[in-house]
C-alpha cells in the first residue's frame, strides 16, 4: 500500500491544539498555586545548575593559569611538586582496585540474583550489610586498612593496601548496581533461553550479562568515580610517597591525595588548583570513556 | 493470508459447479426420457438423483464447518449462506427430475399419441435456466443471473399452453384423461425447476451484492 | 498417534490445588488446544510439558507426562527435553541481540558451531516462520527493532531452529493485531506437517480455525476433550457448552 503521510512543510499547518499564554495565565488564575509550584521547582533547578557552573568556572578559572610544564615534569621535586607521577599512581591504583573488586561484586550480585532462592535469610544478611557497608565514612575503612593490611599483614604503605582497601570499599556499590541491573532483566529473556534448551550458566553469560552490561557499566562507573576521588582512606593504606609506586608494595599517593597535600601544607595553594582541574579533567575522561564502551556494548548487542 | 480457508472456499465452489453439473444431466436426462423411451435412462435418473442428495449433504456440511470454523464475514458469509441456500434449490431440482422420470416411463408406455412438444420444450428450456443460474454462481456474473428470470417468462408461458392442450387433449377423448393429467404433472414440475432456478439465480445476487434482487 | 500423553497429572501450586486429575493425549501433527477462563490452569499445563515450571518455587506435580512414551520427569535430560519441546511465549521474547543470533542461539547452545551451517539453519527456521522475505536485509539489525508480529514470528523461528518435535505455543497472539495474528495461524497450520503443536488460547475462534482438538479446563478441571468440530458444535458437558457460548458463569 502507498503511504504518502509525510507532509513536505509542517510549519505551514496552524495548529489549534497549541496552549496560548493568554489560557495559561487564564488557568494559573483559577490555581494561583501551581504558579507558585512551577515558580519554586524552577528556581530549584536554576540554583543547584548555578551552584554547579560556579564550582566549575571557579575551579576553571583559578587552576587554568597554573597548568604549567613544570606541573607536568616527569620527576616530581618540591619546587615543581608535579603531579605526573600522582597520574600514574592513581591509574594503577584504579586498576588495581576494579581487578580486585569487579568479579568478586559482580560474582556475588550474580548469585544474590540467579542462583540463591527467593527469601533465602543469608541473601537479606548479605544486603543489609552490603547497604550499611556502602553508607560508611571513608576513613572508618582507611583505619581498618591502615591495622589490617599495613600492619598486620606487613605490606606497608603499599599500592595493594591501598587497592585492597578500596576494593573493600567499593565492593558494595559494584555488588548492589549489578544486582538492580541483573534484576531488571526480563524474566522473559530466562525463559526464552531456558525453552531453547539452555542452561543456566549459558544463559546467564550469553543473555542476562550482556543485556545487565549498562547498568554494571554504570556500577563501576560509579565506583571508579569514587576511587579516584578517595582521599582518606588512602592516605593511611596507599600514603603520600612523592614518586611513582614502583611495584605493589611501594607506596605512591594517588592524585586527589597529592592535592588534598599541596593545599594542606600551603605553600603550593597555585598549583593545588592546577591539579583540581586535572582531577576535574581526569574523572570527565573516565565518565566519557566509560559512557562511550557502554555504548559500543549496547550496540553491539542492539 | 488466509490461505486455507481460500483453499477451503476454493472446493466450496468446486463442490457446487460439480453438484451443478450433476442437476443439469439430471434435467437433461429427464428430457430424454421424455422423447425417447429407453429403460436405462431411469436407472440413470435414479443414480443421478442419489448423487445429488450425496452431493448435498457433503456441502451442508462444509459449509457448516466453514460457518463455525472460519467465522466467515462480508463476501465470505454471503458466499456460503447463499451456497447453504442454492443446495437445497438444487437438491429439490434433482427430486423433481427423478419424478419426472418416473412419470414419463409411464406415460411412455401407454402411449405415443399426446403431443410433446412443449413439454419438452420446457425441459431444455429449464435445464438451460439451471445451466446458466449456475455458470452465473461461478463467474459471479449478476447480468448472467438477471437473464435466469428473463427465462422463467418464457417457461411459464410454456406452461400456459401445455394446460391449454391438457384442457383440450380430455375435452377430444376422456380415455386418455390420466395420461394427459400426468403430462400436465410433468410440466407442473418442470415449471418448478424453472422457478428453483430461479431462486439459484438470486442467491447468487445476493452472493455479490447482499440482495436477492434480479429484477 | 500420540506424542504427548498426560497421566493422572495432579499440580499443587503450595497448598493450592492448579490441576486435578488431568488425563490427556496430543496428537502427532496435529494441532491441540487448550481452552478456558483465565486461571483455569491451561497455561500451567502447557508449561509442565516442557517442564519450565521447574523454575516456580513450590510447584509440585504428580502423575506421569510422557513424550513418545519416555517419562519426561524421570531419566530425560531437561536441556534435551527443552530441545524437543519448544516454546513460543505470550508476550514475544526476543533476545537483545541481532535477527542471526537469535535465530542462532538455540542451535550454537546444542553445540553447532560450523558458520555455514548456522547460515542454513537461520535461512531455514525463519523460511518455516515466514519471515525469511521479511528479514533477509535485515540479519544483522536488532531483533528489538522489529514490529510486535514480526517479533513473535522470529521467535518461532528461533524455537524451529532447535528442531523441536512439539511446538508449544502459550497464548502466543494474543498480544498481537489481527492481521499478525491471521499470520501466525496460517503458519501453525503449514507447521503442522512436520510438527505437533499445543496451544493455549483465549480465542475461541482462534481454536476454531486452527486446531484438530480441544481440550476445555475449568477451575483445574479438564471438562472435556475431543476433535475441535465436535466440542464446538455439539459439546457433551453443559458447562463447556455455557463457555463457548459465551453464557459462562
Amino acid at each position: 500500500m502507498d503511504d504518502n503521510r509525510i507532509i513536505a512543510d509542517p510549519k505551514s499547518i496552524k495548529a489549534i491544539n497549541k496552549v496560548s499564554f493568554k489560557q495559561r495565565m487564564i488557568s494559573y488564575k483559577k490555581k494561583p498555586l501551581s504558579l507558585v509550584m512551577l515558580i519554586l521547582v524552577a528556581l530549584a533547578a536554576a540554583l543547584s545548575a548555578a551552584a554547579l557552573v560556579f564550582i566549575i568556572v571557579y575551579v576553571l578559572v583559578k587552576g587554568i593559569p597554573n597548568l604549567t610544564p613544570d606541573l607536568f615534569s616527569l620527576t616530581y621535586n618540591s619546587d615543581n611538586v608535579s603531579c605526573m607521577p600522582s597520574i600514574i599512581n592513581t591509574i594503577m591504583l584504579t586498576l588495581l582496585t576494579l581487578v580486585i573488586a569487579v568479579p568478586f561484586g559482580v560474582g556475588a550480585a550474580i548469585y544474590l540474583a540467579e542462583y540463591a532462592k527467593k527469601g533465602n535469610k543469608l541473601v537479606k544478611v548479605i544486603r543489609t550489610m552490603a547497604e550499611t557497608l556502602a553508607g560508611i565514612p571513608s576513613i572508618v575503612y582507611g583505619l581498618f586498612g591502615m591495622l589490617f593490611f599495613v600492619s598486620a599483614l606487613h605490606w606497608g604503605y603499599s599500592l595493594l593496601a591501598g587497592a585492597f582497601t578500596l576494593a573493600i570499599m567499593v565492593l558494595p556499590t559494584i555488588m548492589r548496581t549489578t544486582e538492580e541491573a541483573l534484576i531488571t532483566v526480563p524474566d522473559s529473556y530466562r525463559e526464552g533461553s531456558f525453552g531453547l534448551g539452555a542452561g543456566k550458566l549459558r544463559t546467564i553469560v550469553k543473555i542476562i550479562l550482556p543485556s545487565a552490561m549498562p547498568g554494571i557499566l554504570a556500577g563501576i562507573i560509579l565506583a571508579v568515580g569514587r576511587i579516584v576521588g578517595e582521599t582518606a582512606a588512602l592516605i593511611y593504606t596507599y600514603g603520600s610517597a612523592t614518586g611513582y609506586a614502583a611495584g605493589p608494595l611501594s607506596s605512591g599517593r594517588s592524585l586527589a591525595v597529592h592535592m588534598y597535600v599541596l593545599a594542606n601544607e600551603g605553600l603550593h595553594t597555585d598549583q593545588a588548583w592546577g591539579t583540581a582541574v586535572v582531577l576535574l579533567v581526569l574523572v570527565f575522561g573516565i565518565n566519557t570513556l566509560s559512557a562511550f564502551i557502554a555504548k559500543k556494548l549496547g550496540s553491539k548487542k542492539g | 493470508m488466509r490461505e486455507y480457508f481460500d483453499k477451503d472456499l476454493d472446493k466450496l465452489n468446486n463442490q457446487l459447479i460439480e453438484m451443478g453439473s450433476l442437476v443439469e444431466k439430471a434435467i437433461k436426462n429427464t428430457v430424454d426420457v421424455i422423447t425417447s423411451d429407453k429403460d436405462e435412462s431411469l436407472d440413470f435418473a435414479r443414480e443421478q438423483e442419489n448423487k445429488i442428495n450425496e452431493a448435498e449433504k457433503s456441502i451442508q456440511n462444509h459449509c457448516i464447518r466453514l460457518l463455525l470454523h472460519q467465522a466467515p464475514v462480508a463476501k465470505d458469509l454471503r458466499y456460503i449462506s447463499a451456497a447453504l441456500k442454492m443446495i437445497t434449490d438444487l437438491e429439490r431440482i434433482g427430486d423433481q427430475a427423478i419424478d419426472i422420470a418416473e412419470m414419463s416411463e409411464y406415460i411412455n408406455n401407454r402411449t405415443t399419441v399426446l403431443n410433446m412438444t412443449h413439454i419438452s420444450e420446457m425441459a431444455s428450456k429449464a435445464a438451460d435456466m439451471v445451466t446458466l443460474a449456475i455458470d452465473a454462481f461461478v463467474k459471479s456474473d449478476l447480468e448472467l443471473a438477471k437473464t435466469v428470470n428473463k427465462h422463467d417468462d418464457v417457461i411459464d408461458n410454456l406452461f400456459d399452453q401445455v394446460k391449454d392442450e391438457t384442457v383440450e387433449i380430455i375435452h377430444n377423448d376422456r380415455n386418455l384423461g390420466t395420461e394427459a393429467i400426468d403430462l400436465m404433472m410433468i410440466a407442473k414440475y418442470l415449471e418448478r425447476i424453472g422457478d428453483h432456478a430461479v431462486n439459484i439465480a438470486e442467491w447468487v445476487a445476493f452472493s455479490i451484492t447482499g440482495s436477492c434482487d434480479i429484477k | 498417534m500420540d506424542k504427548i500423553t498426560v497421566e493422572n497429572m495432579n499440580l499443587y501450586y503450595g497448598n493450592f490445588h492448579a490441576l486435578k486429575d488431568v488425563n490427556l493425549r496430543m496428537e502427532k501433527n496435529k494441532i491441540t488446544a487448550f481452552i478456558g477462563p483465565s486461571g483455569c490452569g491451561k497455561s500451567t499445563l502447557l508449561k509442565s510439558l516442557n517442564r519450565m515450571n521447574d523454575l516456580v518455587e513450590g510447584c509440585k506435580i504428580t502423575g506421569e507426562i510422557k513424550l513418545d512414551g519416555e517419562d519426561i520427569y524421570g531419566d530425560m535430560d531437561i536441556n534435551l527435553l527443552r530441545k524437543r519441546v519448544g516454546m513460543v511465549f505470550q508476550k514475544a521474547n526476543p533476545f537483545p541481540m541481532s535477527v542471526y543470533d537469535n535465530v542462532a542461539f538455540g542451535p550454537r547452545t546444542h553445540g553447532i558451531k560450523n558458520k555455514k551451517e548456522l547460515d542454513q539453519i537461520v535461512e531455514e527456521s525463519l523460511r518455516d516462520a515466514a519471515i525469511w522475505d521479511e528479514l533477509k536485509d535485515r540479519l544483522k539489525k536488532s531483533a528489538l527493532g522489529l514490529s510486535g508480529g514480526q517479533q513473535q514470528r522470529l521467535c518461532i523461528a528461533r524455537a524451529l531452529a532447535v528442531k523441536p518435535e512439539v511446538l508449544l505455543m502459550d497464548e502466543a497472539t494474543s498480544a498481537l493485531d489481527p492481521i499478525s495474528t491471521g499470520k501466525i495461524e496460517e503458519l501453525c497450520l503449514k507447521l503442522k506437517d512436520n510438527y505437533t503443536i499445543v496451544m493455549v488460547t483465549h480465542n475461541m475462534q482462534q481454536a476454531l480455525r486452527i486446531s484438530n482438538n480441544t481440550a476445555f479446563f475449568l477451575l483445574g478441571e479438564m471438562v472435556e476433550y475431543g476433535s475441535t468440530d465436535t466440542i464446538f458444535s455439539a459439546p457433551k458437558d453443559k458447562r463447556t457448552e455455557e463457555y463457548i457460548t459465551g453464557r459462562f458463569g
